[in-house]
């Protein structure tokens, strides 16, 4: 046996990789964990809320110790027009699954940190170059200084997985498989957000925005409150900036703007920049996920549930199972792909491929008629309050009836039926097969 | 609007951001693909705005990069090399 050699190698320390490593090391097995940034969550961003139900799985008294912003209790869906809106307000009586805002540079530092108590061997600052390869199995990895040995090597290296391509496992990633995403982060007075927010200092409010200056568009803005900051940031199906030669940074300017947003930033400093890349081909880009001496959790696998903004769940969910999966093969002593198929197996039985194949047909659907359901219907529903709420003195049947005509003649007479058929046909997809 | 104004410009994001430098670049353009390219789209979606053209030449201004990697994945000759930076080089995200 070779003296640079350990149990099991994980590539990333964000959720999947930590969950992962954890699994392992608390079955007794020996586990090194690599993240090529300074410490485990410096080049990670996400919107962003954890859940606490998948997080307890991993950590089951994370909301003792855990560094947490604030538990989310109201969620806002704002349709945004171009110079209006309308939000819809679901204040939730948060119980056992509550969702609470965190930031990834404290909070996946402490899951790395909590790792390292249970025997995790955490080595930071550290770039995996090249998987190791003999007999066709992977045998370890190639670092920018050492080779490393190891039984099994599980890749939770992020969206951009450069390893799973590397070892053929990974198709090619098109430009309507990703959206990219930019944020920023607004520092303001904790009063000054139970206030706008209209929350106390524990409880937080998430918005979930749907058009302003993506109308038409495949993408999504998010807006999450911290302890004493603000984070606005939105998400665009990098097909789209590149058809229509967009810089992320601009929408996301625009949105500030809007006179349903900019209130709430208002006077705020920003805090920081930044830009991420979200797997969003979903099922149908699921790639293989095992081989000989190799299991690919989180991101890297694509995993990521965009209509319900799940992401990190899944990423810790399959980082467990793959560990889990890794201590039996151990166990066995056989890390074949026949042997390590029951993460593949496991995965498929749980609700991550459950849900991704719920919704393998939403997003090719919905974008092949994005000027319909993303621009016309959301401007309408607009306008459609903007009407109801109007007093002018013209008599409210006439104003009724003009509404309704326009549904008719604002677009070619045939687009409401395919409109109809492509929505039950999608509807077909998510509840019955 | 004032307020917004001053958010508004890619600079003073960029200047939100901690970088540790590395002294070669991690994004590697084969110049030649460049020339050919049509769209030069990286010029556009970089969050960072690291790429422009310059004098018939791609000019990258690596020590900007957010490493996203959305450059890679819509560079339309997929031409483009990128790597990750070194482990203790790039960017450091303290609010993510």
């Amino acid at each position: 046996m070779r003296d640079n050699k350990t149990d099991v190698i994980v590539v990333g320390g964000g959720p999947a990789g930590i969950s992962c490593a954890i699994t392992i090391a608390r079955a007794g097995k020996q586990v090194v964990l690599i993240e090529r940034g300074k410490f485990a969550g410096s080049k990670n961003v996400f919107g962003g809320a954890i859940y606490a139900q998948p997080t307890r799985e991993i950590f089951p008294d994370f909301e003792k110790t855990a560094p947490i912003e604030r538990k989310t209790v109201e969620h806002k869906f704002a349709l945004l027009g171009e110079d209006d809106g309308t939000v819809i307000s679901y204040k939730e009586k948060p119980d056992e699954n509550a969702s609470y805002s965190v930031i990834r540079g404290k909070f996946d530092r402490w899951m790395a940190e909590e790792a390292q108590k249970e025997g995790v061997i955490l080595v930071e600052e550290t770039v995996v170059k090249d998987l190791l390869l003999d007999k066709g199995y992977v045998v370890g990895v190639r670092t920018e200084i050492e080779e490393y040995y190891a039984d099994i090597v599980v890749l939770a290296d992020g969206v951009n997985s450069l390893l799973a391509r590397q070892i053929g496992l990974r198709n090619t990633i098109t430009p309507e498989d990703v959206a990219l995403s930019v944020k920023e982060v607004y520092k303001l007075p904790e009063n000054i957000i139970n206030e706008r927010f209209h929350v106390t200092s524990d409880e937080g409010c998430i918005y979930e925005i749907f058009g302003g200056p993506m109308l038409g568009m495949l993408g999504l803005g998010f807006l999450y409150t911290n302890k004493n900051s603000v984070s606005i940031g939105l998400g665009v199906t990098l097909s789209e900036l590149v058809k229509k030669s967009l810089r992320p940074y601009e929408l996301l300017d625009k949105l500030k703007l809007h006179p349903e947003i900019a209130p709430l930033l208002k006077d705020g400093e920003l805090l920081e920049y930044s830009a991420h890349l979200i797997p969003e081909g979903g099922f149908k880009k699921i790639p293989k996920i095992i081989g000989n001496g190799v299991m690919i959790c989180g991101d890297a696998a694509m995993l990521v549930n965009n209509m319900h903004w799940e992401g990190t769940n899944l990423a810790m969910i399959s980082g467990k199972l793959a560990g889990e999966t890794a201590v039996i093969a151990l166990g066995k002593n056989d890390f074949s792909e026949n042997s390590l198929i029951r993460y593949a197996d496991e995965l498929e039985n749980s609700f991550i491929i459950k849900d991704l194949r719920t919704y393998k047909d939403l997003m090719s659907g919905i974008g092949a008629r994005a000027s319909h359901f993303l621009e016309y219907y959301p401007q309408k529903i607009n306008s459609f309050f903007k009407m109801f709420t109007t007093t002018d003195s013209t008599p409210k049947r006439q104003n009724y009836r003009k509404f309704i005509k326009s549904i008719f003649t604002d677009r070619k007479f045939t687009d409401l039926p395919k409109d109809a058929w492509c929505a039950i046909k999608l509807l077909w997809s998510i509840l019955i097969k | 609007m004032e307020y917004i104004d001053k958010m508004s410009n890619l600079d003073d994001k960029l200047y939100t951001v901690k970088y540790t430098p590395d002294t070669e670049s991690h994004l590697l353009p084969v110049q030649e693909c460049c020339r050919i390219c049509k769209s030069k789209i990286c010029t556009v979606i970089c969050p960072a705005g690291v790429y422009s053209w310059e004098n018939n030449k791609l000019v990258v201004n690596y020590e900007n990069c957010l490493e996203c990697g959305a450059c890679r994945i819509a560079c339309e000759t997929s031409s483009l090399g990128w790597e990750y930076p070194k482990g203790n080089k790039g960017v450091t995200f303290k609010q993510g």
